[in-house]
């Protein structure tokens, strides 16, 4: 809290919060590597949009970077063997969510050689087609390492539709306690500038902002001189505040651009991507490797020694904090595993949770760091409304969302809530807001389902009636044409045998 | 902790928390009026004590009272939050320094009985209890107070010792008309009544004190020790600047231009400011989070209300002191206030409709 900070609050610019970091010692320690595990665990569903589908049985061997699951739908990418070994079982296992409910995922067993499939590497992406980076992205399954895991592909492509003039690159990195694209900042920053440049190329965009905050001065400066030869890539230092890392407020901070609600980035020029995902799209491209790994942070007070891992995607955690120390005392004292960041993040019910690509932590935290209490009345300080990035008043929408009328907190905004968890993080009373409106958000989406399936009852009954209805009315004119037929076919029998009558009573009469 | 209670209930995110709590809050509330409080003590001797040590202890029995019989499971946490101390803390500060003891035990009752828990407790009142409890009294018992002694200081009379205290705390003996004063409010307003005017009235009447060499209420004579107690509010981020800085200039502002169009008949704005429960409205009274409004804009509504209103209660009204009357009808007004002053949200007008996505982006 230094006295800028105390400044602004005064003039009431003072969107968001100001946590304790706890970024280091984790973020200081170097990068270590984890040796391939015995099993890898790879749920079908580790990106926004649809599920992949398996391209493989069980028993057959594939390679390291070997497609086992295809995208499917628009928005959805494919998953790729992380290691050589035999594919074990397609089966259903724990979700990294905090239901502990299973989803279908592929069990992939090592067989410790580790061998690459062959790579389609490219020298020269510039020369590439825009449209090209885009599928050879799509194929390598590259998503958003941010957290959201949203297909990068869909982004990429669609940036370029839109003809979009800026690329802004989040290394914010906002989350306390995570530090794993500080880490890779730090050592990898000319890969980095590399795959923003591919980027730019893909999306047509002009220039990239690539907004750091403040607190990581080594990955500003490492990426300063990485970038410092490259005139359309610019290192933006933002203030140290959560959410920065947040779509909406890194794009305002960094362009002076608001994004309207209900509109996305593209619709004002701008597109949106991670550090991470700069290095992922620059694997795709130049070395033509999907995306088979991540680095994560393990962290935490219960953590023995917390820093950064690079791990196969599909490691179960238990495996990775094994393997970056353990737990203190073999987790006595350990409060509440989580995975994700501690803002935004999910607490998962057991260890045995494999790490996905968009997991980027690995937090293992005691009783003291969680401070767990029961909450108290609200009263109504308006901590959580100075708090709001978003500009909401959360106290009264829990209020609402309490007496079960959600559709007045859609009313007063609850749609745009991005549940970054400030409000909570700040209220005195430690009114759990946020599963307030998450709670809300899910049952609003449950109201929808119900009534897209009532709508869908209801078109098919009237359909079912309209056919009866037209059924009848078809039988009922049929049967009065059939009637009316006979009737003419009885008139004209009756016409013909009077002619006929008429015609041999002529004939008689003529004889 | 065991591995039962470890996976027994999942919890949304954060998973962090900022360390806030409500009776972190109520703390450095209490903090932020001790230097005023223990210099009243010294103003006003041990029946000032007495009062202040009573009007808390039967806030707190009180609510205890409240809590048992609405059979609330969570008693001893709903007592350790604070707020009734809190509250009996304030209205002690605007009482008559040496109210007799009845005054209170009743304010205690009418502050968090009808002030705060028949509208259901913490967060759920919608006046302030304490000025709920001030106005109650104040029209109920209006001789009792309004009788203010002149700080012992200034007296030419021995200070009473602790037994004589007790005596003039419990008995309600009549208080030597030597050691009594009128604040400078009531002696403008009689003065006026009298149809003398403000200048030559103010001539011979008390004077205005930063440090509290004034009669008045036990708590809101040391306009300085008030302000440096909300300086430190400011700081340690409990309240904000919006809601004091607004009920000052809405006093002041209107004082100033009535002062220069007639100072016979008005008092400068500086009286205004020094006198009364002002400083201790802005600042301890306007900012309460629970009957204020809880955007900045709305606050700012809020404040300038009070202060508006005060000076108006003051300057025309029956009474020569309008804080609490002021406070109580701007309460009234916030819900309304904070159903038109709402924040904009990010990417939203101030109707609520998406900003316009510009053409050429």
């Amino acid at each position: 809290m230094g006295f800028m900070n105390l400044f602004k609050h005064f003039l009431g610019d003072d969107w968001g919060v100001h946590p304790d970091d706890r970024k280091r010692p984790a973020a200081d320690r170097p990068l270590r590597v984890m040796p391939v595990p015995e099993k890898l665990y790879l749920p079908l569903q580790q990106h926004l949009g649809g599920p992949a589908r398996p391209v493989v049985l069980v028993g057959q061997q594939v390679k390291k970077g070997e497609l086992i699951a295809e995208a499917q739908g628009m928005i959805s990418a494919p998953i790729h063997a992380p290691t050589s070994g035999t594919i074990a079982a397609v089966t259903d296992i724990t979700a990294p969510h905090p239901s502990g409910l299973t989803l279908p995922a592929i069990i992939l067993a090592a067989d410790g050689r580790d061998e690459w499939i062959d790579c389609q590497g490219c020298a020269d992406p510039f020369a590439l087609d825009p449209v090209e980076i885009g599928k050879r992205v799509a194929a390598a399954g590259v998503v958003g390492l941010g957290g959201a895991a949203f297909p990068s592909a869909v982004k990429l492509t669609g940036a370029a539709r839109s003809k979009v003039k800026t690329l802004v690159i989040n290394g914010g990195e906002c989350e306390p306690y995570l530090s794993c694209d500080d880490r890779q900042m730090r050592d990898r920053a000319a890969d980095i500038v590399d795959g923003i440049r591919i980027m730019l190329h893909a999306t047509g965009a002009r220039e990239a902002l690539v907004g750091i905050e403040d607190n990581k001065p080594e990955a500003i400066a490492a990426m300063q001189a990485a970038a410092a030869a490259v005139a359309e890539v610019h290192i933006r230092p933002v203030p140290a505040r959560y959410p920065m890392g947040s779509e909406k407020q890194l794009v305002q901070v960094l362009t002076g651009k608001e994004v309207a609600a209900e509109s996305r980035t593209f619709d004002i020029g701008i597109v949106v991507h991670n550090v991470g995902t700069a290095l992922a799209v620059r694997a795709a491209i130049r070395d033509g490797r999907p995306l088979i790994s991540r680095v994560v942070t393990v962290n935490g007070n219960c953590a023995n020694d917390p820093g950064n891992v690079e791990v196969l995607v599909g490691t179960l955690a238990e495996e990775v904090i094994a393997f970056a120390g353990g737990l203190k005392g073999d987790g006595i004292g350990l409060a509440r595993r989580v995975m994700g960041g501690p803002m935004m993040g999910m607490q998962i019910p057991h260890w045995r949770v494999p790490v996905v690509k968009g997991t980027s932590g690995i937090l293992a935290f005691d009783a003291q760091e969680v401070a767990a209490q029961e909450p108290d009345p609200c009263i109504r300080c308006g901590s959580c409304v100075k708090a709001c990035p978003m500009g909401l008043l959360p106290l009264e929408m829990s209020a609402r969302i309490r007496n079960s009328a959600y559709d007045e907190a859609v009313g007063i905004g609850l749609k745009d809530c991005i549940a970054c968890g400030c409000c909570a993080y700040v209220c005195p009373s430690k009114i759990p807001l946020v599963q307030y409106f998450v709670h809300a958000k899910g049952e609003l989406a449950a109201q929808d389902r119900n009534k897209l399936r009532n709508d869908a009852t209801k078109k098919l009954a009237q359909q079912r009636q309209e056919r009866l209805d037209r059924e009848a009315r078809e039988k009922a004119e049929a049967a009065a044409k059939r009637k009316a037929e006979r009737e003419a076919a009885a008139a004209a029998k009756a016409a013909a045998e009077a002619a006929a009558k008429q015609a041999t009573e002529t004939e008689g009469e003529s004889a | 902790m065991t591995p039962a209670t470890l996976t027994a209930q999942t919890v949304a995110s954060p998973h962090a928390h900022g360390g806030n709590s409500v009776s972190r809050t109520m703390f450095r509330v209490q903090l932020a009026l001790l230097p005023a409080t223990l210099y009243g003590f010294w103003l006003y001797g041990w029946p000032a004590f007495f009062l202040w040590a009573l009007t808390i202890l039967s806030c707190v029995a009180f609510e205890v009272l409240s809590l048992k019989l609405m059979g609330t499971p969570r008693v001893k946490a709903t007592l350790f939050d604070g707020s009734a101390v809190l509250t009996g803390w304030l209205l002690a500060m605007t009482l008559p320094p040496w109210a007799p003891w009845w005054v209170a035990v009743v304010g205690g009752f009418i502050a968090i009985v009808i002030g705060k828990q028949v509208f259901g407790g913490l967060g759920q009142n919608v006046f302030n209890p304490a000025m709920v409890a001030r106005v109650a009294l104040l029209v109920s018992f209006p001789l009792p107070l309004t009788l203010w002694v002149a700080p012992l200081p200034m007296s030419t009379l021995p200070t009473p010792d602790f037994v004589s205290s007790l005596r003039i705390f419990l008995t309600s003996l009549p208080v030597p008309d030597a050691m009594t004063s009128a604040t400078l409010l009531g002696h403008a307003k009689t003065e006026l009544a009298r149809g003398i005017d403000l200048a030559t009235a103010l001539h011979a009447g008390p004077d205005l004190s930063w440090i509290g060499m004034r009669a008045g209420s036990f708590g809101e004579s040391a306009a300085i020790l008030i302000l440096c107690g909300g300086l430190y509010l400011l700081i340690t981020r409990v309240i904000t600047w919006h809601a004091p800085l607004a009920v000052l200039a809405g006093v002041a502002i209107p004082a100033a231009i009535a002062h220069a169009v007639d100072p016979g008949r008005f008092l400068s704005a500086e009286a205004h400011l020094l006198s009364g429960a002002l400083m201790l409205g802005a600042f301890f009274i306007a900012t309460d989070y629970v009957t204020s409004p809880n955007t900045t804009t709305g606050q700012i509504i809020f404040g300038l209300g009070i202060g508006l209103l005060t000076w108006v209660i003051r300057s025309f009204g029956g009474y020569p002191e309008g804080v609490a009357f002021a406070v109580l009808l701007m309460n009234a007004m916030t819900p309304v206030i904070d159903r038109f002053c709402k924040p904009r949200i990010l990417g939203r007008d101030r109707k609520g409709k998406p900003l316009d996505i510009p053409e050429n982006a």
